[in-house]
């Protein structure tokens, strides 16, 4: 009979094993499924997983695994402070909508006007219109006490409402012979989020990732504000006699995913994905809290995390194009991975122990 | 605009249809909360529910079966977060969020080649004489099964909550979950039967959209009605009737900013459709204050270490 004994604290090693493990256990059972699908599943998973890298088109496909990282990651840090703190926003798919329309909506006001002001302005706007949007559920919890988790999710679907009646509405390019979606951005410079070095990849929003890692790491391992927000979360009752004030770390969690992800908003639709569209949004806010988990809400894990979770963005539009693979089964494939690495976390908190079985 | 083309008792009927979805998923919600268990999985057991419902419906041409599906399907869907959350001892929030992704992957990857296809219609309950009775007949007596499966449900719950000793235990293991152990009362086992009805209820809630209300197969289409169940039952106070005032609520909100659509109001048709979202956070604002009737075992995770 297998009994769980609680660890007295949580294992080093298995916190580091787990998500490696996780990603084994997604590909044998993705393989599994891509089998069921009637598709070769070692070829699958080599295509996802090898052919982005290092297959015969990777000098095409490797920058876009910054383009796609970098808004995963950006969204996966600021998210991965609340729920280290036991504080739940799972709209970052709205703040990164409302960023974009923001920062868009900057853009689009001073078209066709070039300077180098420009830009910033829309970056600052991308920024404060995902701070605003994040801003409503922090204010409602502490104002009203609701639930941020429900508050923010409700606001994703506003947000994707916003999104269309903008893309049809107050957005829509006047010479776009009716068609909806506003003017492209990267048609007009001072707006344009271009890549800085010619075929990396690489634009201001990869740019803001890697500062991003870097401010949430200094945060976490050297302030006190990063102290209160792992407290918080490890001993809640510990945290509130040393003096941490639980209001200020809500709106601090919340703004700072919710800016987070409106800059990552803004990023994509003034580069990669250049207008503001019914369709903008391809779920990056939601694939991002698998991020965060995956990286163990540490921000070099997200890092990777991100970094790889791109990698099955990336490889599944291959075997999509090349093996006929449904868009669909990689969504699930990475749904999987949330699934495995939950509940392989039991490893981390808990001792297997092999017991006889006793009365109770 | 023609705000007389909209028919009071139209309406109404319509309303008992809109409302039935999130009643019978924000029961099952209701009582695998009660149990002490937070599912933030409704809106991917819902979907799950959806296409299982939807797919076996299409292909046996029975409604009938596909509710049972859609149940069934909802429920394994709910077993995966039973395994997780009292196996593994995950944490459930997260393990809520993983079945909605996982549950959204799943159905468009089952609902690939039901797109743009009918499903076998569902008769009407034609009540003989009550149907009869004007306004009141159209607007009570003229509807489908499942509508007054959920009305039952609600008074079931209601009862078995209230004056069962099975309901009892429930809302022991929900408080307390120590106190119910050392009762001897199998706590995990009894969280994941919860667990599993709430999954057979979201299921049917899917069905029902995919199934009546709608009906077709789109992909997403239950469009957040399982965070608004979710929604609904901290509405509701963790109170089978109040669900049942919440579901109309939102179904009539739901039914309003259609017509009003259809009436051609002269403001986007986006800015309507927000409503519905924008009236849940609204009610979970003035609801707030009312947190003493929650579980006070909700989202503790369980472990009998000694």
């Amino acid at each position: 009979m297998l009994k769980l004994e609680k660890r007295p604290q949580p294992s080093r090693l298995w916190t580091w094993v787990t998500p490696l493990l996780a990603v084994v256990i997604t590909m044998l059972a993705g393989g599994a499924l891509f089998a069921a699908l009637g598709k070769d599943p070692v070829e699958a998973i080599a295509t996802i997983f090898w052919q982005p890298l290092f297959g015969e088109f990777a000098f095409y496909y490797r920058p876009q695994l910054l383009i796609k990282g970098a808004p995963l990651i950006l969204i996966a840090i600021g998210l991965s402070l609340g729920f280290r703190a036991g504080i739940w926003n799972i709209g970052a798919e709205g703040q990164y909508i409302v960023g974009a329309l923001t920062g868009a909506g900057v853009g689009l006001a001073f078209y066709p006007a070039e300077s180098v002001l420009i830009f910033p302005l829309m970056v600052l706007a991308g920024a404060l219109g995902g701070w605003v949007w994040a801003m409503i559920p922090a204010v409602l919890k502490l104002r009203f006490g609701t639930n941020e988790i429900l508050v923010s999710l409700m606001l994703v679907y506003v947000a994707e409402q916003l999104l269309a009646a903008m893309a049809l509405g107050p957005m829509k390019n006047p010479d776009g012979m009716g068609f909806p979606g506003s003017r492209n951005l990267r048609q007009y410079d001072s707006a344009h989020n271009a890549e800085l070095i010619t075929g990396t990849g690489m634009h201001w929003g990869v740019v803001a990732a890697f500062i991003a890692v870097i401010f949430a790491y200094v945060l976490l391992t050297r302030h006190s504000l990063g102290y209160h927000i792992r407290l918080t979360g490890q001993a809640p009752r510990a945290a509130r006699f040393a003096g941490v004030r639980p209001a200020r770390l809500v709106l601090v969690c919340l703004g700072t995913a919710g800016a987070l992800a409106g800059l990552a908003g803004m990023f994509e639709v003034s580069g990669p994905a250049g207008q503001v569209s019914i369709d903008f949004n391809v779920g990056y806010g939601f694939t991002a809290i698998i991020v965060a988990f995956l990286g163990r809400l540490h921000p070099l894990g997200i890092l990777l995390a991100g970094l790889l979770m791109a990698l099955t963005y990336i490889g599944g539009e291959i075997a999509q194009s090349n093996m006929g693979l449904p868009a669909a089964a990689i969504q699930l494939f990475q749904g999987m991975l949330l699934f495995f690495l939950l509940a392989v976390d039991v490893l981390t908190n808990y001792r297997i122990r092999f017991a006889a079985r006793e009365v109770a | 605009m023609e705000l007389t083309s909209i028919s009071p008792e139209l309406l109404l009927a319509s309303l008992m249809v809109a409302a039935t979805p999130i009643l019978l998923a924000a029961l099952g919600e209701l009582v695998v909360e009660r149990a002490g268990v937070l599912n933030l999985g409704v809106e991917g057991m819902m979907i799950t529910g959806a296409i299982c419902g939807f797919a076996v419906a299409v292909n046996s041409g029975s409604p009938v079966l596909g509710f049972v599906a859609a149940a069934g399907g909802g429920a394994v869907l709910a077993l995966l977060f039973a395994l997780l959350t009292q196996f593994a001892l995950a944490n459930q929030v997260a393990s809520g969020l993983a079945l909605t992704l996982f549950g959204l992957g799943l159905s468009s990857l089952l609902g690939q080649g039901y797109v743009g296809i009918k499903p076998p219609p569902v008769a009407k309950l034609d009540i003989p004489l009550l149907g009869d009775i004007p306004f009141l007949g159209r607007v009570l007596f003229s509807h489908d099964l499942m509508v007054y499966l959920g009305l039952a449900l609600v008074g079931l719950i209601w009862w078995v909550l209230k004056y069962s000793r099975a309901g009892l235990i429930l809302r022991a293991v929900g408080e307390n979950h120590d106190a119910a152990h050392a009762l001897g009362y199998k706590v995990v086992r009894i969280r994941v039967a919860a667990i599993l009805f709430g999954g057979a209820c979201a299921g049917l809630g899917g069905a029902y959209i995919s199934l009546i209300r709608v009906p077709q197969w789109t992909e997403g289409m239950t469009a957040g009605a399982g965070w608004i169940a979710l929604a609904l039952v901290v509405f509701a106070s963790w109170k089978a009737g109040r669900v049942l005032l919440g579901a109309w609520l939102f179904g009539g909100v739901t039914v309003l900013q259609l017509n009003l659509q259809a009436a051609g109001l002269a403001i986007p048709v986006e800015y309507l459709s927000m409503s519905p979202y924008l009236i849940t956070i609204l009610v979970l604002v003035i609801m707030a204050g009312d947190k003493s009737r929650a579980p006070a075992s909700l989202g503790r995770i369980f472990h009998a270490s000694q």
